[in-house]
């Protein structure tokens, strides 16, 4: 039977290439006067019951590699740039 | 004195400060280009305000990986004098040369306007020739300007005399209303605790000759200027 070259292509891209996420957000105790504007807007609007409202960046990072390999190597990028400590969380998500 | 002023894809004051040193002052001033490994025999170093890197990101976050400010940090651990207006300030803390960070101002707002600024502290290489009780009336023009940091950081700010500026009404008073952006105290300038590095929001460059009807930023050059050599007689 011929090989498929889609087959190939998905385990080709499921070996080597991930794509990572990283969802960044202000602290807790930083103010976040976009956070608060949305919330202001979306009770004007009428949505009731809205306790709070954070705005933060989403990075979308593809990345050749394994599993472990991206994590300990974003980790460290978010934590000297695509994050800064001083003001903002991340979490870093990968996608299986 | 020879001043080096940084250049970074999207600085739009740096003409500014150059046009200050050099034709207001009467000092040496150079520009000097992001990809630049060494700040060459620079007596002090301005990073001017703009939008480095169109601001991607955070302000600031971009520029402070450029070659040039491997330099800078050598310089500023040597004990030499840093000076970040506006975007400066943003890339100095983002870099860490200065504690904390700029956040977007509580309005949402850009705001482009004149403040006034109260001297916190008078005995500084940014501050020395600042008459006491003076106030200041210098321009502003940021989105970012939100000075911030953690308890802590805040109180070692003000137990070692690190705010240099804080933004006050007309009479000098430190009111919330007097405050455009937010900053905690009202935070408008700061320096590291050596003091060689300070970074402020405010641009002293737009305000330093009496052709353009105010010159309270001349005070903060000639402050530096003065630092560098007490000896120094200005243009």
């Amino acid at each position: 039977m011929p090989l498929d070259p889609w087959a190939l292509n998905d385990v080709f891209q499921g070996e080597l290439l991930m794509k990572a996420k990283v969802i960044i957000t202000p602290k807790a105790e930083v103010l976040d006067p976009q956070g608060k504007t949305v919330q202001t807007a979306l009770e004007q609007m009428g949505c009731t019951g809205v306790r709070e409202v954070r705005v933060g960046k989403y990075v979308e990072v593809e990345m050749d590699g394994d599993h472990d390999t991206i994590k300990t190597k974003l980790s460290e990028y978010a934590d000297k740039f695509l994050a800064n400590p001083n003001i903002e969380d991340y979490r870093l998500k990968l996608e299986d | 004195m020879n001043f080096a002023v940084l250049q970074f894809p999207g600085s739009n004051c740096d003409q500014d400060c150059v046009h200050v040193l050099r034709t207001v002052l009467g000092h040496s001033a150079f520009l000097l280009w992001h990809k630049e490994k060494s700040i060459g025999d620079a007596d002090a170093v301005l990073v001017p305000g703009g939008f480095s890197y169109g601001d991607y990101l955070r302000t600031g976050s971009i520029a402070r990986f450029s070659p040039v400010m491997n330099a800078v940090k050598e310089f500023a651990a040597q004990g030499g004098h840093v000076l970040g207006i506006c975007n400066g300030f943003q890339i100095l803390c983002e870099a860490g040369l200065l504690p904390g960070a700029l956040i977007r101002n509580r309005s949402l707002q850009f705001r482009c306007e004149h403040v006034y600024l109260k001297v916190a502290n008078n005995d500084t290489p940014f501050t020395n020739q600042i008459p006491e009780d003076r106030v200041l009336r210098i321009p502003i023009a940021h989105g970012e300007g939100n000075y911030f940091c953690d308890e802590k950081t805040l109180e070692t700010l003000e137990t070692n005399g690190q705010i240099l500026f804080q933004y006050v009404d007309r009479d000098g008073d430190l009111t919330d209303h007097a405050n455009p952006n937010g900053s905690l105290k009202n935070i408008a300038g700061i320096s590291n605790v050596e003091g060689n590095v300070a970074g402020m929001m405010p641009h002293p460059e737009r305000a330093s000759e009496l052709v353009l009807n105010e010159d309270d930023g001349r005070l903060i050059f000639e402050s530096l200027l003065y630092a560098l050599n007490p000896g120094l007689t200005t243009a």
